[in-house]
């Protein structure tokens, strides 16, 4: 089992370019703090919207890598959005989800499914190019950078629990500030 | 004249859809519009639809699209707004952005207004638009088309959500 921070931290070192990342909630707070810039997105407003907001922007931009750090509580209130992301199947999508099995900003209460459910099982039955899963940091960090330059939809989850946590700032995620950054950061895209 | 007010056509709708600027059409099929939009918009080559398994799906894309510049139109039945009022309260209403909802108020009585219909599903629908916030209108007729492309507009320009409620079934083309 991966720390998230940890895993956050060797993602971060493989990244090139200019991605888009799309971030939910305890993720989102530890990644704008280990990776800050205003080309991360973080006011998807409601749980289990990030993974639609990731569609949009990779269709609004396909020559842009854009990267998706959903939740797996988010995921699982937008389960339909892998089918709908696997049918747009925009090639430039990197969708993971960070499964720590619970609903962590919300008391750390199990999620339904938890330890059972098979997140990269759904998305290759729903027509993902590639599926993989990580819980080792070793090979996560070894290999995260061959699955970013994959065509997409790739999905990757991400087995981990909370590791290092970092200031939640709830209303910096759903306050215009933030997405006004975004706005200026995208203008020119 | 009297065409105007019995009648509401399809392709009508989608010529002043088209003068808005909006080029992708995010969709849950609805009886009330299939035939007269989701069919003649599906078969367009200037749209891009994207089908979405629920309509709060909807709304995140068409969110992320507009930072863009790109238009889109969701089109689901009032049901699919139903189900995504969290999604239109945080996206559309409190971070307003530019969300546009054409909404087949299905089983609508022609003629008779939301607020007047028999149907409870029908007659809380302004009122909940209006409570949320939301700038609303009617699609009854063909008089009521001209409403379409500058309500699009407004809502792109001034960065608000916007509904479009359709009152009868839209005549295919």
């Amino acid at each position: 089992m991966m720390k998230r921070d940890e895993m956050l931290k060797a993602l971060a070192g493989k990244i090139t370019g200019d991605p888009i990342v799309v971030a939910a909630y305890s993720t989102a707070f530890d990644w704008i703090a280990i990776r800050p810039s205003p080309l991360n997105y973080i006011s998807s407003g409601a749980m289990g919207m990030t993974s639609s907001h990731a569609l949009g922007f990779a269709l609004a931009w396909p020559d842009r890598k854009i990267i998706l750090l959903d939740g797996d509580g988010s995921l699982l209130m937008n389960l339909g959005s892998l089918v709908t992301i696997a049918e747009a199947a925009p090639k430039n999508l990197v969708h993971c989800v960070a499964e720590n099995g619970v609903y962590e900003a919300n008391g750390s209460h199990a999620i339904p499914g938890r330890n059972k459910v098979s997140f990269a099982g759904m998305a290759h039955n729903a027509g993902y190019r590639s599926t993989h899963e990580f819980s080792d940091l070793a090979a996560f960090d070894q290999q995260i950078g061959d699955v970013l330059d994959g065509e997409g939809p790739v999905f990757v989850t991400l087995k981990c629990e909370r590791g290092e946590t970092y200031p939640k700032d709830y209303g910096l995620m759903h306050g215009p500030k933030i997405r006004e950054e975004f706005a200026r950061a995208v203008k020119d895209f | 004249m009297e065409d105007l007010l019995d009648r509401l056509s399809g392709d009508r709708i989608i010529e002043a859809v088209k003068q808005s600027g909006v080029r992708t059409v995010l969709t849950v099929p609805d009886r009330m519009t299939e035939a007269g939009l989701l069919k003649p918009i599906t078969a367009d080559p200037e749209f891009r639809q994207i089908r979405v398994c629920k309509e709060d799906e909807a709304l995140g894309i068409s969110a992320a699209l507009s930072y863009s510049g790109q238009r889109a139109l969701l089109l689901f039945q009032y049901t699919g707004l139903l189900d995504s009022l969290n999604a239109v309260r945080a996206i559309a209403a409190e971070y307003s952005m530019p969300i546009c909802m054409m909404v087949g108020l299905h089983g609508k009585e022609p003629g008779v207004l939301p607020a007047e219909s028999k149907h409870y599903a029908i007659r809380i629908i302004e009122p909940i638009l209006d409570t949320m916030g939301i700038a609303r209108h009617l699609i009854e007729t063909d008089a009521d088309i001209p409403k379409i492309c500058p309500a699009i507009v407004s809502a792109y320009e001034n960065s608000k959500p916007v509904a479009l409620l359709i009152g009868r079934s839209p005549v295919a083309p």
